[in-house]
């Protein structure tokens, strides 16, 4: 079972490529429709509380699932398993292929490129604002949050917990 | 410096809630600004091959900018320091706490938090936008890539494909 779990998790981290979300059709068909791990409903409980706990969502799953089916050494391989194909390709394309960054043809490329991942952060956030259906009212808080790394320079994670706490404070319940 | 990749990624790990890009605040905070490791323009480009790659965006990028800093073991400490917050705080919910996440407080919290996650990233937006669209050629590969993100759909990675071709053919 631990060693599944491991090499379930490594088919899914070696093959979605794109991240987050991409993984999730094919997680729930691994984990809920082939081997039948986790019940339907169980697995969208699941993907609600990877989603509202930080670092990648993914990963979050893996550790999830894995605990629920071997404790801590399910997590751990499971964990490990989601994590090892990127970690690998990324470990090769880091030690032989940076040595073709001079090339010509690949700068030219990266040129290209460039002002394309300007547009996908860019379009992350529009992607963002309307997946966690903020209200209207709260973009003040992302107007708040961009002064606040912008001009006033503060940490990320202070105003991470200034908003959390902002959220305690101001939110009406159930809202 | 392995210790110190491995408590930086772990703080950013901590800390990004949302996902893949919600951890470019914190990297342009530490890796660009505060030390200098690398510039915005080398971050971005690990950015571009870690969409391309199988895998997470977080922790592909933590993989390829420790291995960049501190080799191969930087790489091992960037990536289980960014994995590992979430990883005990998964293992604590899973075995306590499962139904806090539906706390009215925790709710309460994520309605401050959403919103601040956007204008973060907004700001990281507008950095990598500065740094990357100088002149007209990359202001007209800006706005077909985010033209085909936002009307087309288009899958990320074939929008930096196609781009890369435009950037061989037009530079």
């Amino acid at each position: 079972m631990i060693f599944q779990l491991f090499k379930v998790f490594a088919k899914i981290g070696a093959f979605t490529l794109g991240g987050g979300y991409a993984m999730v059709p094919l997680i729930q068909s691994e984990v809920v429709d082939k081997k039948q791990w986790i019940e339907k409903d169980e697995f969208v409980d699941i993907l609600a509380v990877a989603q509202s706990t930080p670092g990648a969502l993914a990963i979050n799953m893996a550790s999830f699932i894995g605990y629920r089916k071997k404790g801590i050494l399910g997590a751990v391989s499971a964990t490990l398993g989601c994590i090892l194909p990127s970690f690998l390709s990324i470990l090769f394309i880091a030690m032989f292929f940076v040595r073709f960054m001079d090339r010509e043809i690949v700068k030219k490329a990266f040129m290209g490129i460039r002002p394309a991942v300007a547009a996908l952060i860019a379009f992350s956030v529009f992607k963002i604002a309307k997946t966690s259906r903020i209200k209207s009212v709260w973009y003040l808080v992302s107007v708040g949050a961009f002064a606040a790394v912008g001009f006033l320079k503060l940490d990320p994670i202070f105003v991470i917990l200034i908003s959390a706490f902002t959220g305690i404070i101001f939110a009406k319940r159930g809202e | 410096m392995v210790f110190k990749l491995f408590i930086l990624f772990a703080k950013i790990g901590a800390f990004s809630i949302g996902g893949g890009y919600a951890m470019l605040p914190f990297i342009q905070r530490e890796v660009i600004e505060k030390n200098h490791w690398m510039t915005f323009q080398e971050f971005s480009d690990i950015l571009a091959i870690s969409q391309m790659t199988p895998g997470p965006i977080a922790v592909n990028s933590a993989t390829f900018v420790g291995y960049k800093l501190a080799g191969i073991w930087g790489s091992i400490f960037a990536t289980l320091g960014v994995v590992l917050p979430s990883f005990l705080m998964i293992i604590l919910i899973a075995s306590f706490f499962a139904k806090v996440y539906e706390k009215e407080l925790v709710k309460k919290a994520f309605m401050g938090i959403r919103p601040a996650i956007v204008g973060l990233i907004a700001f990281s937006a507008y950095g990598i936008t500065k740094t990357n669209v100088i002149d007209f050629k990359s202001s007209a590969i800006f706005i077909l890539g985010f033209s085909s993100l936002f009307i087309k759909k288009m899958d990320p990675i074939y929008v930096i494909i196609i781009s890369a071709i435009i950037g061989i053919i037009v530079y």
